[in-house]
Protein backbone atom coordinates (compact mmCIF):
# COMPACT_ATOMS: atom_id res chain seq x y z
CA UNK A 1 0.00 0.00 0.00
CA UNK A 2 2.54 2.52 1.03
CA UNK A 3 5.05 1.43 -1.74
CA UNK A 4 2.26 2.21 -4.11
CA UNK A 5 1.99 5.35 -3.09
CA UNK A 6 5.25 6.43 -3.13
CA UNK A 7 5.89 5.62 -6.36
CA UNK A 8 2.53 6.87 -7.32
CA UNK A 9 4.39 9.39 -9.93
CA UNK A 10 5.41 6.83 -12.01
CA UNK A 11 1.84 5.09 -12.66
CA UNK A 12 0.65 8.46 -12.70
CA UNK A 13 1.03 8.54 -16.51
CA UNK A 14 -1.97 10.88 -17.23
CA UNK A 15 0.09 13.79 -15.41
CA UNK A 16 -0.19 15.93 -17.82
CA UNK A 17 -3.21 15.52 -19.25
CA UNK A 18 -5.74 17.86 -18.95
CA UNK A 19 -8.96 16.07 -19.78
CA UNK A 20 -7.91 13.50 -17.31
CA UNK A 21 -7.87 15.90 -14.53
CA UNK A 22 -11.48 17.28 -15.52
CA UNK A 23 -12.07 13.55 -15.26
CA UNK A 24 -10.61 13.57 -11.77
CA UNK A 25 -11.89 16.86 -10.20
CA UNK A 26 -14.65 18.80 -12.46
CA UNK A 27 -16.51 15.65 -13.98
CA UNK A 28 -19.29 18.26 -14.63
CA UNK A 29 -16.89 20.06 -17.14
CA UNK A 30 -16.18 17.14 -19.72
CA UNK A 31 -18.30 17.68 -22.84
CA UNK A 32 -20.61 14.31 -23.80
CA UNK A 33 -23.14 12.92 -21.82
CA UNK A 34 -26.76 12.31 -23.08
CA UNK A 35 -28.14 15.15 -24.54
CA UNK A 36 -29.80 15.22 -27.14
CA UNK A 37 -30.11 17.41 -30.23
CA UNK A 38 -32.73 17.43 -33.17
CA UNK A 39 -32.13 19.41 -36.67
CA UNK A 40 -32.95 22.58 -34.62
CA UNK A 41 -29.31 22.41 -33.54
CA UNK A 42 -27.21 25.04 -35.43
CA UNK A 43 -24.29 22.99 -37.07
CA UNK A 44 -21.08 23.79 -39.05
CA UNK A 45 -21.29 23.18 -42.39
CA UNK A 46 -18.16 22.85 -44.99
CA UNK A 47 -14.34 22.75 -43.82
CA UNK A 48 -11.33 21.30 -45.79
CA UNK A 49 -7.62 20.85 -44.92
CA UNK A 50 -5.07 20.79 -48.12
CA UNK A 51 -1.58 19.97 -47.95
CA UNK A 52 0.77 22.28 -50.33
CA UNK A 53 4.53 23.56 -50.69
CA UNK A 54 4.97 24.65 -47.21
CA UNK A 55 2.53 22.76 -44.86
CA UNK A 56 -1.10 22.83 -45.05
CA UNK A 57 -4.08 25.08 -46.01
CA UNK A 58 -7.53 24.81 -43.44
CA UNK A 59 -10.53 27.04 -44.50
CA UNK A 60 -14.18 26.50 -43.79
CA UNK A 61 -17.52 28.71 -44.74
CA UNK A 62 -18.82 31.01 -41.87
CA UNK A 63 -22.26 29.65 -41.87
CA UNK A 64 -23.42 27.71 -38.97
CA UNK A 65 -27.31 25.90 -40.45
CA UNK A 66 -30.02 24.60 -37.94
CA UNK A 67 -32.49 22.79 -39.81
CA UNK A 68 -33.57 24.73 -42.68
CA UNK A 69 -32.45 27.95 -41.31
CA UNK A 70 -29.33 30.41 -41.05
CA UNK A 71 -28.22 30.26 -37.71
CA UNK A 72 -25.57 32.12 -37.98
CA UNK A 73 -23.20 33.75 -40.72
CA UNK A 74 -19.89 34.64 -39.25
CA UNK A 75 -19.02 31.81 -37.18
CA UNK A 76 -15.54 30.46 -37.11
CA UNK A 77 -15.09 26.74 -38.11
CA UNK A 78 -11.27 26.58 -37.91
CA UNK A 79 -9.45 27.06 -34.72
CA UNK A 80 -5.59 27.10 -34.06
CA UNK A 81 -5.04 24.45 -31.78
CA UNK A 82 -1.26 25.01 -31.39
CA UNK A 83 1.82 27.25 -32.55
CA UNK A 84 2.08 24.10 -35.04
CA UNK A 85 -2.06 22.88 -35.44
CA UNK A 86 -5.40 23.63 -36.48
CA UNK A 87 -8.72 21.81 -35.90
CA UNK A 88 -11.62 22.50 -38.51
CA UNK A 89 -14.84 21.52 -36.90
CA UNK A 90 -18.16 19.93 -38.69
CA UNK A 91 -21.33 18.71 -37.46
CA UNK A 92 -23.15 19.86 -34.25
CA UNK A 93 -21.26 23.38 -33.18
CA UNK A 94 -22.19 23.57 -29.79
CA UNK A 95 -20.40 20.51 -28.80
CA UNK A 96 -17.73 21.24 -31.75
CA UNK A 97 -16.50 24.27 -30.40
CA UNK A 98 -16.68 22.99 -26.79
CA UNK A 99 -14.35 20.08 -27.91
CA UNK A 100 -12.01 22.49 -29.98
CA UNK A 101 -11.72 24.72 -26.65
CA UNK A 102 -10.82 21.83 -24.87
CA UNK A 103 -8.31 20.14 -27.23
CA UNK A 104 -6.78 23.60 -26.84
CA UNK A 105 -6.60 23.15 -23.47
CA UNK A 106 -5.55 19.85 -23.54
CA UNK A 107 -2.35 20.61 -25.73
CA UNK A 108 -0.87 23.98 -24.31
CA UNK A 109 -1.33 22.08 -20.25
CA UNK A 110 1.07 19.22 -21.95
CA UNK A 111 3.53 21.66 -22.89
CA UNK A 112 3.56 23.57 -20.35
CA UNK A 113 3.51 20.93 -17.25
CA UNK A 114 5.84 18.69 -19.71
CA UNK A 115 8.12 21.56 -21.02
CA UNK A 116 8.10 20.23 -24.73
CA UNK A 117 5.16 19.97 -27.27
CA UNK A 118 3.33 16.76 -28.40
CA UNK A 119 3.91 15.10 -31.47
CA UNK A 120 2.01 16.20 -34.21
CA UNK A 121 0.83 11.98 -33.99
CA UNK A 122 0.39 12.14 -30.56
CA UNK A 123 -2.06 15.48 -30.60
CA UNK A 124 -3.87 13.20 -33.70
CA UNK A 125 -4.67 10.71 -31.43
CA UNK A 126 -5.94 12.93 -28.38
CA UNK A 127 -8.47 13.99 -30.37
CA UNK A 128 -9.37 10.96 -31.29
CA UNK A 129 -10.25 9.97 -28.08
CA UNK A 130 -12.13 12.81 -27.36
CA UNK A 131 -14.15 12.26 -30.22
CA UNK A 132 -14.86 8.86 -28.79
CA UNK A 133 -15.88 10.61 -25.63
CA UNK A 134 -18.51 12.18 -27.77
CA UNK A 135 -20.16 8.89 -29.05
CA UNK A 136 -23.07 8.81 -26.58
CA UNK A 137 -24.29 12.70 -27.67
CA UNK A 138 -23.44 11.48 -31.32
CA UNK A 139 -25.43 8.61 -31.84
CA UNK A 140 -28.61 11.15 -30.39
CA UNK A 141 -27.44 14.04 -33.18
CA UNK A 142 -24.67 15.34 -31.55
CA UNK A 143 -22.25 14.21 -33.88
CA UNK A 144 -18.76 16.10 -34.18
CA UNK A 145 -16.30 15.15 -36.79
CA UNK A 146 -13.32 17.35 -37.17
CA UNK A 147 -9.91 17.58 -39.22
CA UNK A 148 -6.73 17.59 -37.63
CA UNK A 149 -4.29 19.17 -39.76
CA UNK A 150 -0.42 20.65 -38.75
CA UNK A 151 2.90 21.12 -39.60
CA UNK A 152 5.26 17.52 -38.69
CA UNK A 153 8.69 18.98 -36.85
CA UNK A 154 10.08 15.52 -37.00
CA UNK A 155 9.22 14.87 -40.89
CA UNK A 156 8.87 18.58 -41.52
CA UNK A 157 5.98 18.26 -43.56
CA UNK A 158 2.32 19.29 -43.35
CA UNK A 159 -0.14 15.94 -42.20
CA UNK A 160 -3.79 16.11 -41.95
CA UNK A 161 -6.30 13.29 -40.50
CA UNK A 162 -9.63 13.23 -40.20
CA UNK A 163 -11.90 11.24 -37.84
CA UNK A 164 -15.39 9.23 -37.73
CA UNK A 165 -17.83 9.48 -35.20
CA UNK A 166 -16.48 6.79 -33.08
CA UNK A 167 -13.05 8.34 -32.96
CA UNK A 168 -11.32 6.25 -35.77
CA UNK A 169 -8.67 8.73 -37.20
CA UNK A 170 -7.60 8.53 -40.95
CA UNK A 171 -4.98 9.99 -41.77
CA UNK A 172 -4.89 11.72 -45.45
CA UNK A 173 -2.47 11.94 -47.55
CA UNK A 174 -3.04 15.84 -50.07
CA UNK A 175 -6.78 16.72 -49.08
CA UNK A 176 -9.87 16.40 -47.49
CA UNK A 177 -12.97 18.12 -46.60
CA UNK A 178 -15.35 17.68 -43.64
CA UNK A 179 -19.59 18.73 -43.06
CA UNK A 180 -22.61 18.88 -45.40
CA UNK A 181 -20.60 19.97 -48.32
CA UNK A 182 -17.65 18.07 -47.94
CA UNK A 183 -18.46 16.03 -50.94
CA UNK A 184 -18.94 18.73 -53.48
CA UNK A 185 -15.66 20.56 -51.97
CA UNK A 186 -13.77 16.87 -51.83
CA UNK A 187 -15.01 16.96 -55.65
CA UNK A 188 -13.38 20.14 -56.74
CA UNK A 189 -10.28 19.51 -54.67
CA UNK A 190 -9.97 16.54 -56.53
CA UNK A 191 -10.24 18.16 -60.33
CA UNK A 192 -7.70 20.88 -58.66
CA UNK A 193 -5.75 20.05 -56.43
CA UNK A 194 -1.40 19.31 -57.46
CA UNK A 195 1.40 18.72 -55.64
CA UNK A 196 3.68 21.22 -54.43
CA UNK A 197 1.39 24.02 -55.10
CA UNK A 198 2.75 27.62 -53.69
CA UNK A 199 0.89 29.59 -51.22
CA UNK A 200 -1.59 31.74 -53.82
CA UNK A 201 -2.62 28.91 -55.79
CA UNK A 202 -3.74 26.76 -52.66
CA UNK A 203 -5.55 28.91 -51.30
CA UNK A 204 -7.27 29.92 -54.53
CA UNK A 205 -7.90 25.73 -54.53
CA UNK A 206 -9.04 26.13 -51.07
CA UNK A 207 -11.83 28.81 -51.86
CA UNK A 208 -12.90 27.80 -55.49
CA UNK A 209 -13.39 24.23 -53.36
CA UNK A 210 -15.71 26.47 -50.64
CA UNK A 211 -17.50 27.66 -53.15
CA UNK A 212 -18.01 24.81 -55.45
CA UNK A 213 -19.68 23.32 -51.80
CA UNK A 214 -21.68 26.74 -51.30
CA UNK A 215 -23.43 26.05 -55.03
CA UNK A 216 -24.53 22.81 -54.18
CA UNK A 217 -25.18 22.42 -50.54
CA UNK A 218 -27.60 24.33 -49.38
CA UNK A 219 -26.10 24.24 -45.63
CA UNK A 220 -23.02 25.79 -46.59
CA UNK A 221 -22.18 29.29 -47.01
CA UNK A 222 -20.49 31.33 -50.00
CA UNK A 223 -18.81 34.46 -50.42
CA UNK A 224 -21.16 37.18 -48.59
CA UNK A 225 -20.35 40.31 -50.70
CA UNK A 226 -23.30 42.70 -49.20
CA UNK A 227 -22.13 41.90 -45.41
CA UNK A 228 -18.73 41.50 -46.46
CA UNK A 229 -18.22 37.64 -45.07
CA UNK A 230 -15.19 35.31 -46.60
CA UNK A 231 -14.47 31.95 -45.93
CA UNK A 232 -11.74 31.64 -43.54
CA UNK A 233 -8.43 30.61 -44.45
CA UNK A 234 -5.44 29.23 -42.03
CA UNK A 235 -2.01 28.34 -43.11
CA UNK A 236 0.20 25.99 -41.10
CA UNK A 237 3.97 25.94 -41.82
CA UNK A 238 7.27 25.78 -40.35
CA UNK A 239 6.30 29.34 -38.96
CA UNK A 240 3.83 28.41 -37.19
CA UNK A 241 0.23 29.23 -37.81
CA UNK A 242 -0.35 32.14 -39.66
CA UNK A 243 -4.27 34.02 -40.42
CA UNK A 244 -4.43 35.29 -44.01
CA UNK A 245 -5.31 38.33 -43.65
CA UNK A 246 -9.60 39.59 -45.00
CA UNK A 247 -8.77 41.52 -48.06
CA UNK A 248 -6.94 39.29 -49.51
CA UNK A 249 -8.95 36.36 -49.29
CA UNK A 250 -12.07 39.52 -50.80
CA UNK A 251 -9.94 39.53 -53.44
CA UNK A 252 -9.43 36.40 -54.32
CA UNK A 253 -13.42 35.29 -54.16
CA UNK A 254 -14.01 37.96 -56.25
CA UNK A 255 -11.27 36.98 -58.52
CA UNK A 256 -12.85 33.53 -58.85
CA UNK A 257 -16.25 34.68 -59.16
CA UNK A 258 -15.63 37.15 -61.82
CA UNK A 259 -13.77 34.25 -63.80
CA UNK A 260 -16.90 32.02 -62.99
CA UNK A 261 -19.26 35.22 -64.38
CA UNK A 262 -17.59 35.48 -67.04
CA UNK A 263 -16.64 31.70 -68.69
CA UNK A 264 -20.70 31.11 -67.56
CA UNK A 265 -18.91 28.01 -65.45
CA UNK A 266 -20.61 27.49 -61.97
CA UNK A 267 -22.73 30.67 -62.84
CA UNK B 1 2.57 2.46 23.10
CA UNK B 2 5.04 5.15 24.26
CA UNK B 3 3.72 8.69 24.50
CA UNK B 4 5.67 11.29 22.72
CA UNK B 5 7.68 13.65 24.06
CA UNK B 6 5.87 16.59 24.55
CA UNK B 7 7.48 19.78 22.70
CA UNK B 8 5.90 23.20 22.85
CA UNK B 9 4.28 24.50 19.70
CA UNK B 10 6.13 27.92 19.91
CA UNK B 11 9.23 25.43 19.92
CA UNK B 12 8.12 23.02 17.33
CA UNK B 13 7.52 25.92 14.76
CA UNK B 14 10.46 28.03 15.63
CA UNK B 15 12.50 24.08 14.72
CA UNK B 16 10.41 23.77 11.80
CA UNK B 17 11.29 27.67 10.34
CA UNK B 18 14.64 26.92 10.84
CA UNK B 19 14.94 23.83 9.18
CA UNK B 20 12.44 25.00 5.63
CA UNK B 21 15.28 28.52 6.00
CA UNK B 22 18.35 26.46 6.14
CA UNK B 23 17.18 24.45 2.79
CA UNK B 24 16.37 27.46 1.04
CA UNK B 25 19.51 29.53 2.01
CA UNK B 26 21.42 26.68 0.58
CA UNK B 27 19.70 27.45 -2.55
CA UNK B 28 20.66 29.70 -5.56
CA UNK B 29 18.77 32.80 -6.17
CA UNK B 30 16.23 34.42 -8.55
CA UNK B 31 15.55 38.34 -9.16
CA UNK B 32 12.35 39.97 -10.58
CA UNK B 33 12.51 42.92 -12.19
CA UNK B 34 9.67 44.86 -13.85
CA UNK B 35 10.93 46.85 -17.07
CA UNK B 36 9.47 48.76 -19.84
CA UNK B 37 7.54 45.99 -21.47
CA UNK B 38 6.66 43.28 -19.21
CA UNK B 39 8.39 41.66 -15.81
CA UNK B 40 11.68 40.05 -16.13
CA UNK B 41 12.30 37.01 -13.89
CA UNK B 42 16.49 36.03 -13.39
CA UNK B 43 17.37 33.08 -12.33
CA UNK B 44 20.91 31.65 -11.30
CA UNK B 45 21.04 27.69 -13.04
CA UNK B 46 23.44 25.66 -14.37
CA UNK B 47 20.67 23.37 -15.93
CA UNK B 48 19.45 24.28 -19.10
CA UNK B 49 16.47 21.28 -18.71
CA UNK B 50 15.61 21.66 -14.85
CA UNK B 51 13.76 24.61 -14.79
CA UNK B 52 13.20 27.31 -12.08
CA UNK B 53 11.27 29.64 -13.86
CA UNK B 54 8.28 28.69 -16.14
CA UNK B 55 4.94 29.66 -17.45
CA UNK B 56 1.47 29.22 -15.84
CA UNK B 57 -1.15 31.48 -17.83
CA UNK B 58 -1.37 33.71 -20.38
CA UNK B 59 -0.14 36.68 -18.64
CA UNK B 60 1.27 34.85 -15.22
CA UNK B 61 4.74 33.19 -14.74
CA UNK B 62 5.89 31.36 -12.04
CA UNK B 63 9.46 30.59 -10.37
CA UNK B 64 10.55 29.20 -7.09
CA UNK B 65 14.07 28.30 -5.19
CA UNK B 66 14.54 25.36 -2.62
CA UNK B 67 14.09 21.85 -2.57
CA UNK B 68 13.24 21.07 -6.80
CA UNK B 69 10.94 18.13 -6.14
CA UNK B 70 8.66 20.27 -4.22
CA UNK B 71 8.34 23.86 -6.10
CA UNK B 72 7.85 21.34 -9.35
CA UNK B 73 4.96 20.27 -7.52
CA UNK B 74 3.47 23.41 -6.80
CA UNK B 75 4.01 24.73 -9.88
CA UNK B 76 2.37 21.57 -11.75
CA UNK B 77 -0.24 22.45 -9.08
CA UNK B 78 -0.47 26.24 -10.25
CA UNK B 79 -1.00 25.47 -13.71
CA UNK B 80 -4.05 22.65 -13.09
CA UNK B 81 -5.54 25.08 -11.18
CA UNK B 82 -5.07 28.12 -13.86
CA UNK B 83 -6.25 26.01 -16.54
CA UNK B 84 -9.36 24.86 -15.02
CA UNK B 85 -10.14 27.92 -13.78
CA UNK B 86 -10.00 29.56 -17.42
CA UNK B 87 -11.41 26.65 -19.12
CA UNK B 88 -14.70 26.84 -16.73
CA UNK B 89 -14.66 30.76 -16.38
CA UNK B 90 -12.93 32.55 -19.08
CA UNK B 91 -9.20 32.85 -19.92
CA UNK B 92 -9.29 36.82 -18.59
CA UNK B 93 -10.39 35.68 -14.91
CA UNK B 94 -6.83 32.96 -13.89
CA UNK B 95 -5.39 35.79 -12.24
CA UNK B 96 -1.97 35.61 -10.00
CA UNK B 97 -4.12 37.01 -6.64
CA UNK B 98 -5.69 34.09 -6.79
CA UNK B 99 -3.02 32.00 -7.58
CA UNK B 100 -0.89 33.22 -4.64
CA UNK B 101 -3.29 33.19 -2.04
CA UNK B 102 -3.91 29.53 -2.97
CA UNK B 103 0.09 28.66 -2.85
CA UNK B 104 -0.43 30.45 0.35
CA UNK B 105 -2.76 28.34 1.77
CA UNK B 106 -1.50 25.35 0.77
CA UNK B 107 2.52 26.43 2.34
CA UNK B 108 0.60 27.36 5.44
CA UNK B 109 -1.06 23.99 6.01
CA UNK B 110 1.89 22.28 4.82
CA UNK B 111 3.70 24.09 7.27
CA UNK B 112 1.19 23.40 10.24
CA UNK B 113 0.52 20.12 9.71
CA UNK B 114 3.62 17.68 8.08
CA UNK B 115 6.53 16.82 10.19
CA UNK B 116 8.40 17.90 7.17
CA UNK B 117 7.93 21.97 6.15
CA UNK B 118 8.60 22.72 2.72
CA UNK B 119 11.82 24.20 2.04
CA UNK B 120 10.95 26.88 -1.01
CA UNK B 121 9.62 30.37 -1.72
CA UNK B 122 7.46 30.77 -4.88
CA UNK B 123 7.03 33.66 -7.31
CA UNK B 124 3.94 34.28 -8.74
CA UNK B 125 4.05 37.65 -11.26
CA UNK B 126 1.27 39.23 -13.58
CA UNK B 127 2.07 41.33 -15.98
CA UNK B 128 -0.07 44.30 -16.74
CA UNK B 129 -1.26 45.14 -20.17
CA UNK B 130 -0.85 47.80 -22.30
CA UNK B 131 -3.29 50.15 -21.17
CA UNK B 132 -2.70 50.95 -17.84
CA UNK B 133 -3.53 47.94 -15.98
CA UNK B 134 -0.68 47.19 -13.08
CA UNK B 135 1.97 44.57 -13.09
CA UNK B 136 1.43 41.86 -9.64
CA UNK B 137 4.29 40.46 -7.88
CA UNK B 138 3.28 38.37 -4.88
CA UNK B 139 6.41 36.69 -2.81
CA UNK B 140 5.05 33.38 -1.04
CA UNK B 141 7.62 32.27 1.95
CA UNK B 142 7.45 28.38 3.29
CA UNK B 143 4.99 29.02 6.15
CA UNK B 144 2.45 30.84 3.62
CA UNK B 145 3.41 34.37 4.45
CA UNK B 146 2.71 36.04 1.47
CA UNK B 147 4.19 39.68 0.16
CA UNK B 148 3.09 41.89 -2.60
CA UNK B 149 6.26 43.18 -3.68
CA UNK B 150 6.61 46.74 -6.29
CA UNK B 151 8.96 46.79 -8.91
CA UNK B 152 11.33 44.04 -8.55
CA UNK B 153 11.89 41.07 -5.84
CA UNK B 154 14.26 38.86 -4.49
CA UNK B 155 13.77 35.27 -3.01
CA UNK B 156 16.44 32.23 -2.25
CA UNK B 157 19.72 31.75 -0.58
CA UNK B 158 21.08 35.38 -0.56
CA UNK B 159 18.05 37.32 -1.22
CA UNK B 160 18.22 39.80 1.71
CA UNK B 161 21.70 41.40 0.39
CA UNK B 162 20.49 41.12 -3.57
CA UNK B 163 17.52 42.97 -1.99
CA UNK B 164 19.19 45.96 -0.76
CA UNK B 165 21.72 46.12 -4.12
CA UNK B 166 18.28 46.32 -6.11
CA UNK B 167 17.02 48.83 -3.66
CA UNK B 168 20.18 51.11 -4.73
CA UNK B 169 19.83 50.32 -8.29
CA UNK B 170 16.90 49.93 -9.58
CA UNK B 171 15.21 52.36 -11.32
CA UNK B 172 11.66 52.82 -13.47
CA UNK B 173 11.36 52.39 -17.32
CA UNK B 174 14.07 50.12 -17.89
CA UNK B 175 14.73 48.68 -20.93
CA UNK B 176 15.08 44.81 -21.47
CA UNK B 177 18.86 44.72 -21.97
CA UNK B 178 19.63 47.30 -19.30
CA UNK B 179 17.11 45.34 -16.84
CA UNK B 180 18.85 41.97 -17.53
CA UNK B 181 21.99 43.68 -16.80
CA UNK B 182 21.25 45.04 -13.26
CA UNK B 183 19.50 41.54 -12.63
CA UNK B 184 22.69 39.88 -13.43
CA UNK B 185 24.17 42.25 -11.42
CA UNK B 186 21.94 41.34 -8.57
CA UNK B 187 22.90 37.82 -8.19
CA UNK B 188 26.43 38.27 -8.96
CA UNK B 189 26.58 40.70 -5.41
CA UNK B 190 27.26 38.41 -3.03
CA UNK B 191 29.80 36.10 -5.26
CA UNK B 192 33.06 37.01 -6.06
CA UNK B 193 32.50 35.59 -9.79
CA UNK B 194 30.75 36.90 -12.73
CA UNK B 195 27.67 35.32 -13.94
CA UNK B 196 27.88 34.30 -17.63
CA UNK B 197 24.65 33.27 -19.93
CA UNK B 198 25.41 29.19 -18.62
CA UNK B 199 24.42 29.75 -15.49
CA UNK B 200 21.34 32.03 -16.36
CA UNK B 201 17.93 30.52 -17.00
CA UNK B 202 15.97 33.54 -18.00
CA UNK B 203 12.53 34.25 -18.54
CA UNK B 204 10.26 37.76 -19.45
CA UNK B 205 6.26 38.42 -19.54
CA UNK B 206 6.47 40.41 -22.12
CA UNK B 207 3.32 42.79 -22.73
CA UNK B 208 3.77 43.19 -26.51
CA UNK B 209 3.07 39.56 -27.31
CA UNK B 210 0.03 37.97 -28.42
CA UNK B 211 -2.17 36.07 -25.70
CA UNK B 212 0.20 33.91 -24.21
CA UNK B 213 3.24 36.58 -22.49
CA UNK B 214 5.83 34.17 -21.51
CA UNK B 215 8.69 33.59 -23.43
CA UNK B 216 12.29 31.90 -22.95
CA UNK B 217 15.27 33.83 -23.39
CA UNK B 218 17.69 31.63 -25.20
CA UNK B 219 21.59 31.73 -24.25
CA UNK B 220 22.33 33.43 -27.84
CA UNK B 221 20.18 36.22 -27.16
CA UNK B 222 21.29 35.95 -23.68
CA UNK B 223 24.91 36.77 -24.45
CA UNK B 224 23.64 39.85 -27.09
CA UNK B 225 21.59 41.51 -24.64
CA UNK B 226 24.30 40.90 -21.65
CA UNK B 227 26.77 42.43 -24.31
CA UNK B 228 29.11 39.43 -24.08
CA UNK B 229 28.09 38.55 -27.47
CA UNK B 230 31.02 37.86 -29.98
Amino acid sequence: MNEDHRLHPFHDYTNSSFVELLRRQSPHLLPGGTASGGPEVPHGTTVLAMRYRDGVIMAGDRQATAGYQVASRRIEKIFKADDLSGVGIAGAAGPAMEMAKLFQTELEHYEKVEGDNLSLEGKANKLGQMIRMNLQAAMMGLAVVPIFAGFDEKSGVGRLFKYDITGGRYEERDYDAQGSGSKDARDSLKKLWKRDMGRDEAMRTALEALIDAADEDVGTGGPDLVRGIFPTVKTITRSGYGDVADDEIRRMCEAILAERTKTGNGG
Amino acid sequence: MPLPYYVSPEQMMKDKAEYARKGIARGRSIVTLEYRDGILLVAENPSSLLHKVSEIYDRIAFAGVGKYNEFENLRIAGIRHADVKGYSYSRGDVTAKALANAYSQALGNIFTQDIKPFEVEVLVAEVGDANGSKSEIYHILYDGTIEDEHNYAAMGGQADEIRRFLKDHYHDGMGLDESLQLGVRALSVTQNKTLSERDLEVAVLDRTKERRKFRRIPPEALSQLLGTAG
